[in-house]
């Protein structure tokens, strides 16, 4: 638009023939409110989308949470904290938090030491290296349904295939499902195998981008691989390193269909088995969203309220990160 | 400016992409015919019925929508409370029709649509479950019944030393579930490395379904704690559990289905609707699965109603569909491709029904068995939250089965989450 409405006013001047252009003090008004307001209107549909389905629905959803608010009645009364009381004081979410950290701490810090293994490997000179590097994403193409489906049934109990391995190693079954530990471990190596090749690759962009002669220095200087990994390329690409963390932990904290399907069609599938040992806080959102009497207020509470744990779990993450450069 | 015709121009695009969208929204084309939508939970078995309904009628067409069991609930209720998204036509399980008819306005009132006339061609309980509690309002017909039997597996029975023929099989435990156990102690004595039955969840829903008052009373006050029937049940099978009896298995897990072809466990609770459940899921194992009386006398275990959201369009044509499919004639079709059980008492005496055999059962007079069970039903009233009440007592019970809690452990924390409905 301003380009057309520029090109109008300077090819104008032209067309009457000559001398200066006769610009009227509307004219020059709208020319200046053009320059200051159409930049504005270019980046608008964006933020008119995220007002839309960003910003309103986070709104919303704090509007919601301090009602008793049911899908199912007509009436929603204004009850101001106590779904967050309510919340706060219900072992069950207590429950789901600590489960969500567990399984977090599982799937995360393996995957990512994995991740920066797998990447410093990658920039060796191998054969067939593009097709690694391409392989590393596969993973994460497929989609998580999937992914929990196929892995739920290897972790089965009677018929599953690590089950059958461990039992011909002498070692016994495991339950998967039944014990907190266990269901948390194989819930984690969900998580793990989907999203580890993708950090790797975010880590191998990163890697390349550290010049080379820093590790021709330390290769004349007798620096072995490992040191030259922990304590070059490490601190070299640290942004990167605390990205993957920050987005690992925000995914993480999130994770839902993993130990959805891992229960089950049944109960378990919400509540995170029996004792809801793998219950986590978008498991107990669900539950009390989507199940018995529907109470959207009290789950837009969990909402927000996993918000805060988010941006502070985020946050101790960065602080934490953060560290590394003096560290080495 | 130059730039209008093109912000016009924009404008009109804008309008007739939103235009376009509205257009594929609407179900219905131009040349008069009405599409009606049909959501179900699992094959109804309706596939063939469709064909010759549309055949009867041009100018209707039917297109079905297939989720799963616990999706397709959550998902009708929320298309209600949206009132947007459901189809002209939803299935919805006996152990949630309470949840619906306490909000009949959200549902075509079929006594409305011509069901007042029909009301003798269901089982009286049947019906009686889809009304509303002021009895003014009929929002579902019936489809079928879940009379409950007790599949068993021959040849497990025969390495245990126990009775295989079906008559003597139903004597064993004629009386009670109490004799059930008895058998199952027996069978454990007998046998090494199998399970008398799948999971102790069933069991002891079978028992507390075929109590005279079930988990709520009729004033939809929750009653586990008070109502002994509902205790007795918990404990004859905490014991069957600490014996050792059960399989542990979540229904609809792989692990289940593969444990009905593998023989890990001896029997299953069997309503009408299970046994081809079994016979698609273990087609290896035919002639080794057979059908007993259940234990305990008759009783119900599932069944459905066909309902109708006051949002759809189409209410006429979506009642006349579900009046057809709901009748006689259709619900017998649906037996004989599937299994599902009749809700209609005046087939109970057709020997099309009745006479009925399964080969893959070894020749088991299902249609018999099951007759004799839905007649012999107690109507039992189902209160509001009936199916996650019974849920929550069925988890209580699975932390027994996997050792996390002792018994007194489970049913406290069992109240103590029922106290939260």
């Amino acid at each position: 638009m301003s380009l057309a409405t520029r090109s109008d006013t300077t090819k104008r001047p032209a067309a009457t023939g000559g001398g200066p252009a006769p610009v009227g003090p509307w004219r020059h008004r709208l020319y200046r409110l053009d320059l200051k307001a159409s930049p504005f209107l270019y980046i608008a549909p964006f933020f008119a989308l995220f007002a839309a389905f960003g910003l309103f629905p986070l709104a919303f959803t704090a509007w919601v949470s301090m009602h008793d608010w049911s899908l199912l009645s007509d009436e929603h009364a204004f009850v101001g904290a106590e779904n967050y009381t309510a919340l706060l004081t219900d072992p069950y979410f207590w429950n789901a938090l600590g489960n969500t950290v567990s399984i977090l701490a599982l799937s995360t810090v393996p995957q990512l030491l994995a991740a920066l293994l797998l990447a410093h490997l990658l920039t060796m000179r191998l054969r067939g290296r593009t097709f690694f590097r391409m392989g590393m994403l596969l993973p994460n193409v497929a989609s998580v349904v999937a992914v929990a489906v196929i892995f739920s049934q290897l972790f089965g109990r009677d018929f599953g295939l690590i089950n059958w391995v461990l039992e011909s190693l002498g070692a016994g079954r495991i339950d998967w499902q039944a014990g907190r530990a266990s269901s948390h471990a194989a819930i984690a190596v969900m998580v793990a195998w989907k999203w580890t090749g993708y950090n790797a690759l975010i880590y191998l962009a990163a890697m390349q981008a550290v010049p080379r002669d820093v590790y021709e220095a330390a290769h004349l200087d007798g620096a072995s691989r490992l040191q030259q990994l922990l304590r070059i390329t490490v601190p070299m690409i640290r942004p990167t390193i605390v990205f993957t963390v920050i987005v690992s932990t925000i995914y993480g904290l999130q994770i839902f269909a993993e130990p959805q399907l891992f229960g089950g069609a049944g109960p378990n599938g919400v509540t995170g088995g029996a004792s809801r040992q793998f219950q986590t806080l978008t498991l107990y959102l669900y539950e009390h969203a989507f199940n018995r009497g529907f109470e959207f207020g009290y789950a837009s509470a969990v909402a927000w309220t996993m918000f805060a744990v988010i941006v502070l779990v985020a946050l101790l993450n960065y602080l934490f990160i953060r560290r590394i450069r003096s560290d080495s | 400016m130059r730039s209008k015709p093109f912000r016009a121009a924009l404008a009109a695009g804008t309008a007739a992409v939103l235009a376009l969208t509205g257009a594929a929204c609407s179900s219905d084309a131009d040349d008069g015919t009405v599409t009606l939508t049909v959501g179900l939970f699992g094959d109804f078995g309706f596939g063939p019925l469709y064909e010759e309904y549309m055949e009867a009628h041009p100018d209707i067409k039917i297109e079905e929508r297939i989720s799963e069991f616990a999706d397709h609930h959550t998902n009708l209720t929320t298309h209600l409370a949206t009132g947007s998204g459901a189809a002209d036509i939803e299935a919805v399980e006996v152990g949630y029709i309470s949840q619906y008819t306490a909000s009949p306005d959200r549902f075509h009132n079929l006594l409305d649509l011509g069901a007042d006339e029909l009301e003798g061609q269901w089982l009286d309980w049947k019906w009686q479950q889809a009304l509303s509690s002021d009895g003014e309002a009929l929002i579902g017909l019936g489809t079928d019944v879940g009379g409950m039997a007790m599949c068993y597996r021959r040849d497990l029975f025969e390495a245990a030393g126990l009775p295989v023929e079906r008559d003597e099989v139903s004597a064993l435990w004629a009386d009670s579930w109490a004799d059930y156990v008895a058998v199952g102690h027996q069978y454990m004595d007998a046998t090494d490395g199998s399970y008398f039955f799948e999971s102790s969840g069933n069991m002891f829903r079978a028992q507390v379904e075929q109590a005279e008052q079930g988990v709520y009373d009729r004033e939809n006050n929750i009653v586990v704690e008070s109502n002994p029937a509902v205790g007795d049940a918990w404990d004859l099978t905490v014991e069957a559990i600490e014996a050792g009896m059960s399989n542990r298995l979540e229904a609809w897990t792989p692990e289940w289905n593969a444990g009905f072809s593998e023989g890990t466990f001896a029997t299953i609770i069997c309503p009408a609707w299970m046994t081809s459940y079994i016979e698609t899921n273990a087609p290896d194992a035919a002639g080794l699965w057979d059908v007993a009386a259940v234990p305990g006398g008759a009783g119900n275990m599932g069944g459905s109603h066909l309902v109708l959201p006051a949002q759809g369009e189409h209410p006429e044509e979506a009642y006349e569909l579900i009046e057809w499919l709901t009748a006689p004639e259709q619900q017998l079709k649906v037996f004989e491709q599937t299994g599902n059980f009749p809700s209609t008492p005046e087939l109970y005496d057709d020997p099309a029904l009745t006479g009925l055999t399964k080969p893959y059962f070894n020749d088991a007079p299902v249609g018999g068995i099951f007759t004799a069970a839905a007649e012999a039903v107690e109507p039992q009233y189902q209160g509001p939250l009936q199916g996650d009440v019974l849920a929550t007592l069925g988890q209580g019970l699975g932390r027994i089965e996997d050792g996390s809690q002792s018994p007194d452990e489970a049913w406290s924390q069992v109240l103590s989450d029922l106290e939260s409905f």
